[in-house]
């Protein structure tokens, strides 16, 4: 007892850069923009009263708002399961022990060291219609690569979002899930292999429920990240092609160069804090529904 | 064939052909945006309009290189982006030795809840602080300035839980000995523990120098003059509507991207087990 008070003092003074540093620029902003998000600012957007809770329903249901909801969560249908099942192949695919094999794994990490600014302008310039590569090349099979270009054609335009973002994370998703399969005990296969267990019956009765926590790790991760797609619509379609705007995302409609709340600290509030929130239910709900199913070991 | 998992068998003749055909393949299209941009920045303006199809390294120039280097003045955002980048990490490194030796090696009251509390953070993301902290950084006056670009990230929670982790694995009986030897705190901390959580310490760094360098809402939401643009930032200045300019962008990003690639491969080792770390279980 008397020992927990004589450390107190050194314990203080030991957290206190990381406490001020998080309180100042985590904890302070996130009560601080609930506030925010109650403000109902006039058109200038000067001055502003209170609006009370009401102001997050309000933008909640506003079209802006589901819209972009609408266009992330589409981003996130494309990107998750697609980024997950190119990861987890491509890592069982390079786990063997075959000569070689330490060149493709640097190969399938590569894309670990582009940044989203990087890979987003890598597929810009590669996508580009007049000078791009790929449509230059390929126009032949698919004619929309170069009329209107696949960035600039609502209907393609956020897949071309979710290709770049999709190859982007591989070389994260392909190294977690190979230090995965590197932990999976060999006395499983070899068990497996002795009861006449073949090659698809291994993956799907070994690997897959043993990769479990990583899978669900890496799906939270990997959804964050399309909820906080912002990069790479700012450099690829700036949230267009207008009118419809399909690429517009949630962090897009808050931060965007054109965002109608720009200057309007209360909708910019409200909608910031309801990103956060939907994000937190996300993680919350995967958790919850993929829990069940992951088998952690012993 | 992605279905054999499990080195207990090996591969032979036929099947083992198909896994190269399939890897090779695989590799090819991983590497080509990679390889068709750096050919792209290889070419002159001209030829990029002239021979946009074309991937292989003809007529090859630095000129791009050398054009993109000058008029997006590449130089100076690279060095604001490792400046900001090792001070960061510097910091990061600092704050978090500190407050994982407290929550690992001191006992003091609250320390259960007052842990939680730090944990929590983890879950604000960015996209949220950005509205406030930009208010916060200008009413210091830092708008535009590299105090703004680096004091927000001087502590992060992942650090704290990472080095902690490390730091409960040392026996209690190292401190105690070390206490009734007389050795203080602080010098336990440089001597003993620090060293210990080397490896640990070797990932936290390259994770905090990948994160900051590749920041791009934060650094755009403060930042508007030529002086302390980051690199992440400053590349789309090359973005302009000239096709014949466009390869700037390729070269640019050529430029932006090589001193990572670099970096990862140098130091792999701490990349996997920095990766790894958030995914363990616990």
């Amino acid at each position: 007892m008397k020992k927990k008070w004589r450390e107190l003092p050194i314990a203080v003074g030991m957290l206190a850069p990381s406490a001020v540093i998080l309180g100042l620029f985590v904890v302070y902003p996130l009560v601080r923009a609930i506030q925010l998000g109650h403000l109902r600012c006039d058109a200038t957007g000067k001055r502003c009263r209170d609006g009370g809770w009401g102001q997050y329903i309000d933008v909640f249901r506003s079209n802006e708002f589901q819209h972009a909801l609408a266009n992330t969560a589409r981003l996130a249908l494309m990107t998750v399961p697609i980024g997950l099942a190119l990861g987890v192949g491509l890592a069982v695919l390079a786990d063997k022990q075959i000569r070689g094999i330490g060149f493709f794994r640097t190969v399938f990490s590569s894309t670990v060291a582009t940044s989203v600014a990087v890979a987003s302008l890598i597929w810009f310039v590669l996508l580009q219609p007049e000078i791009g590569v790929l449509p230059n090349l390929f126009h032949g099979i698919i004619p929309s690569l170069k009329q209107p270009g696949l960035l600039r054609d609502p209907a393609t335009a956020l897949p071309a979002v979710a290709l770049s973002s999709i190859w982007a994370s591989l070389g994260f998703t392909f190294i977690v899930i190979t230090a995965a399969l590197q932990g999976i005990p060999r006395e499983l296969y070899e068990s497996a292999y002795v009861d006449g267990a073949g090659g698809w019956m291994r993956f799907s009765n070994v690997t897959l429920p043993m990769l479990g926590p990583t899978i669900l790790f890496t799906s939270v991760v990997l959804t964050t990240r399309a909820f906080q797609s912002y990069a790479e619509v700012a450099l690829l379609t700036g949230g267009g092609p207008d009118p419809q705007r399909p690429t517009q995302t949630l962090p897009y409609l808050i931060y965007g160069q054109n965002s109608l709340v720009k200057n309007d600290i209360g909708l910019k509030s409200a909608a910031a804090v309801l990103l956060f929130f939907v994000l937190l239910v996300l993680a919350f709900v995967q958790f919850r529904g993929l829990d069940k199913r992951v088998h952690y070991g012993s | 064939m992605a279905a054999d998992t499990g080195a207990t068998e090996r591969l032979h003749g036929a099947r083992k052909v198909g896994r190269y055909a399939l890897l090779i393949f695989i590799a090819f299209l991983v590497l080509f945006p990679i390889y068709a941009t750096l050919m792209q920045a290889l070419k002159s303006g001209p030829d990029a309009i002239k021979n946009p199809q074309s991937i292989l390294p003809i007529n090859f120039t630095l000129d791009t290189l050398r054009a993109a280097w000058r008029i997006g003045d590449l130089g100076r955002l690279l060095l604001n982006s490792l400046f900001v980048a090792v001070l960061v990490t510097i910091g990061v490194i600092i704050t978090s030795l500190l407050a994982a030796y407290a929550f690992a090696f001191l006992d003091f009251p609250g320390k259960g809840p007052i842990f939680v509390c730090f944990l929590a953070t983890l879950l604000v993301p960015v996209e949220l602080t950005v509205v406030v902290n930009q208010r916060t950084v200008d009413s210091f006056g830092w708008i535009n300035s590299y105090q703004g670009l680096i004091v927000p990230l001087l502590a992060t929670t992942f650090g704290i839980f990472l080095v902690r982790q490390v730091f409960l694995t040392v026996p209690k009986e190292l401190r105690e000995a070390a206490a009734l030897d007389g050795v203080g705190h602080f010098r336990f901390l440089l001597e003993v523990a620090t060293p210990l959580c080397r490896p640990t310490l070797g990932a936290l760094a390259l994770f905090t120098f990948l994160g900051t360098w590749n920041q791009y809402l934060w650094p755009s939401a403060i930042i508007t003059d030529d002086a302390h643009r980051t690199i992440q930032i400053g590349l789309e200045r090359l973005k302009t509507g000239d096709f014949d300019k466009f390869n700037l962008v390729t070269a640019g990003t050529v430029i932006a991207a090589l001193p990572i690639f670099a970096v990862l491969i140098a130091f792999q080792r701490q990349l996997v087990r920095g990766l790894t770390a958030g995914a363990v279980k616990g």
